[in-house]
């Protein structure tokens, strides 16, 4: 059987290719039907010739097998500094074999790659920091997904991930009208409290247009509720797209570049069709990655920069707390110990560090600064889709080890973790090692703390 | 046999090492796609610059990145075996006597203790290298027989020159070895990973460029090496 029913090299276009492989509990069959998987040896060696170019090559020749890349890397670290988790090896292994034979493999050895690809690197891109020629295995991981994914090696959520982008362009089965029958609702929801409180939609030549995860959609509405509050607090103009309202990509995470342009290209519509003035995304590092950083080479723009200036929630937040749109109430600062989750993909990636530090001036007086922090900080544990791929778990979990400790040893009792991955794996931390610790959104953080302006508040009866 | 080995093999070996070099770097840079790498290097050059001449000068400054400073042993070996390899040729008094000779041009030269002193780091921290590479097992997964390889034809000019100074038993046999074995190096260096002598810049340069305007270089805030 050379290509499954569910595993395949086929992407998912249609409903009844996303049902059946839903259907499929915890990908059993469609990891059964992997092992028959064949090889297309001939478009590996097509793909590594017309993509492969000097950059890589050049990486993987002069790489002096020097090992200094080796404690860069967490995976390194937590496995009690298994060589076989030296980035150097990984990829040599890996990628490099499949250059040097021309892509004569086997499926044994794409299992072994996707395996790599998927639960030994979480494309956090610190290796790359610490080699002495540059050589940045993180982004050769993301390079080499895109292969794996081509060839049908790609974990079971993440090809329904591509595919719910491919069929939603969101990240889940998330309608447009569920999308703005969400946000009627929690418009109608703040109606007592809030009063003129309204989460506009499809406002042209607003100042900002926000962004969000599909599943702040589908889990958790309240924080799109929380962020029209925020910004009605602060009188922003702002808006949501009725279309391209989402700006993840699960795609970049399985490596399906063709689902990646598609996704990217609503957004950049939506900003084209409401020209705002600026873009903001949610609390969430990878979609800032994929729709800021890598979007504008997916969709074929030579300047590298988005239709519009676009801006991640951190920089809106440390913007709005230095001129005083929102202003918070001193008594109600964090009294506790803090820390803060630097996200691999706004901080190392996006340069965002001092904004967050900016933003921690002024609610809190306890900060604990992890061990490396800011752009040498360790991903969380669950970057790069490691979160939601159970074929991993056991491999995610270890990972947390050392988020755990460097959490632990700033005796901080609140982190705060604005980027969804890193929140989930530290929720998922404390559920693993019940650690004694909270973890917090800026949001409601900042929703607890904030001086609300008479003006805005309900009248009394 | 002197006269042919500084003679026509010299110019050879002279010839593919420039000239290897050269398509190295041509090769490089043609290589390079905005697109797939996802930096745009032709646009924002201002930052693309700065970017990769940050992420050169700070590498090639001892203790000047977070990596050379956690690792201070191996700062030390990588910049004692890297300064006598570039330092010591160019600049030996043996050399330049040569130059004058041939072509009646010469620049400074280094006092023979300080050259002497120079080689003997070489070979010292290549043994040292050798010696990681045995015992660290995150290094050991690395290496192979090439490694070793590519490690000995490195030092073999400097060994060899070094005996040949000495002006130990054998003079003659250590020079024509010496000889030898630095237009082998020579040769060598654009045909295998020793090309990184011009691609350390070039890759360097690239993630520099890349860190410059992509990843935070116009945020005001480049990374921190």
């Amino acid at each position: 059987m050379p290509e499954g029913s569910l595993c395949n090299k086929t992407p998912v276009d249609t409903m009844e290719q996303l049902q059946a492989l839903l259907s499929d509990r915890r990908g059993v069959t469609y990891y059964q039907e992997m092992d028959q998987l064949d090889v297309n040896k001939k478009a590996l060696a097509t793909a590594i010739q017309n993509t492969c170019k000097s950059r890589i090559r050049t990486w993987l020749e002069i790489c002096a097998h020097c090992g200094l890349c080796a404690d860069a890397c967490p995976y390194y670290l937590v496995n009690d500094k298994d060589p076989k988790q030296v980035p150097a090896y990984k990829i040599q292994s890996t990628l490099g074999e499949i250059v040097k034979r021309k892509g004569e493999v086997d499926n044994a050895f794409m299992q072994y790659v996707m395996d790599t690809a998927w639960s030994k690197c979480t494309c956090c891109n610190r290796c790359g920091m610490y080699c002495p020629f540059g050589i940045d295995m993180g982004i050769m991981f993301g390079y080499v997904r895109g292969l794996c994914f081509a060839q049908g090696f790609v974990p079971w959520e993440l090809k329904i991930g591509s595919g719910m982008h491919r069929i939603f362009r969101a990240q889940m089965d998330v309608t447009q009208e569920d999308w703005i029958e969400t946000c009627k609702w929690m418009e109608e929801e703040q109606e007592d409290d809030w009063p003129g409180l309204k989460i506009p939609i499809d406002v042209e030549g607003a100042d900002l247009l926000y962004t969000v995860n599909a599943r702040e959609v589908k889990h958790y509405p309240e924080d799109i509720a929380e962020a029209a509050i925020l910004f009605h607090i602060a009188g922003e103009n702002w808006t949501v797209a009725s279309e391209g309202w989402e700006a993840t990509s699960l795609s970049m995470f399985a490596g399906d570049w063709a689902a990646c342009k598609m996704q990217v290209e609503t957004v950049y519509e939506s900003m084209k069709r409401l020209k705002p003035k600026r873009m903001i995304t949610t609390e969430c590092g990878h979609m800032y990655r994929a729709t800021v950083l890598e979007g504008p080479y997916w969709a074929g723009y030579e300047s590298g920069q988005p239709p519009v200036e676009c801006i991640h929630y951190v920089e809106w937040v440390a913007e709005a707390l230095r001129t005083g749109k929102l202003k918070i109430d001193p008594a109600r600062k964090i009294k506790e110990p803090v820390t803060y989750q630097d996200s691999c993909n706004y901080i190392r990636n996006g340069g965002l560090g001092d904004v967050a530090r900016e933003i921690i001036s002024y609610v809190a007086e306890d900060f604990r600064e992890m061990s490396p922090c800011r752009e040498h900080n360790f991903c969380c544990g669950g970057g790069g889709g490691l979160n939601g791929i159970g074929r991993y778990r056991p491999q995610r979990d270890k990972g947390l080890e050392i988020k755990r400790d460097q959490i632990l040893a700033t005796e901080a009792k609140i982190v705060i973790a604005p980027c969804h991955n890193c929140w989930d794996a530290i929720r998922d931390l404390e559920e693993v090692f019940h650690i004694d610790i909270s973890w917090t959104f800026l949001k409601p953080l900042l929703l607890s703390m904030v001086e609300v302006p008479e003006h805005l508040k309900p009248a009394e009866d | 046999m002197y006269q042919f080995l500084t003679g026509p093999l010299l110019w050879l070996s002279f010839l593919i090492f420039f000239i290897g070099l050269i398509v190295r770097v041509v090769w490089y840079v043609r290589g390079l796609s905005w697109q797939m790498d996802r930096v745009p290097y032709t646009k924002h050059v201002s930052h693309g610059v700065k970017g990769a001449l940050r992420s050169i000068f700070f590498w090639l400054l001892p203790f000047g990145t977070r990596r050379w400073k956690t690792r201070p042993a191996m700062t030390i070996l990588f910049f004692v075996f890297h300064i006598g390899i570039v330092i010591t040729p160019i600049f030996l008094l043996a050399h330049n006597i040569i130059l004058r000779e041939r072509w009646g041009i010469s620049w400074a030269t280094l006092p023979g203790p300080v050259a002497d002193t120079l080689t003997i780091g070489v070979l010292v921290s290549a043994l040292f290298l050798v010696l990681r590479r045995v015992a660290f097992s995150e290094v050991r997964i690395l290496t192979s027989a090439y490694d070793y390889l590519l490690l000995a034809i490195t030092v073999a000019p400097f060994f060899t020159g070094f005996l040949a100074s000495l002006k130990v038993e054998g003079y003659l046999f250590w020079l024509y070895a010496h000889i030898i074995s630095a237009e082998i190096m020579l040769i060598a260096i654009p045909l295998t990973k020793l090309s990184h002598i011009v691609l350390f810049f070039m890759s360097r340069g690239q993630l520099g460029m890349d860190y410059g305007i992509k990843r935070g270089g116009m945020k005001g805030r480049g990374l921190a090496w």
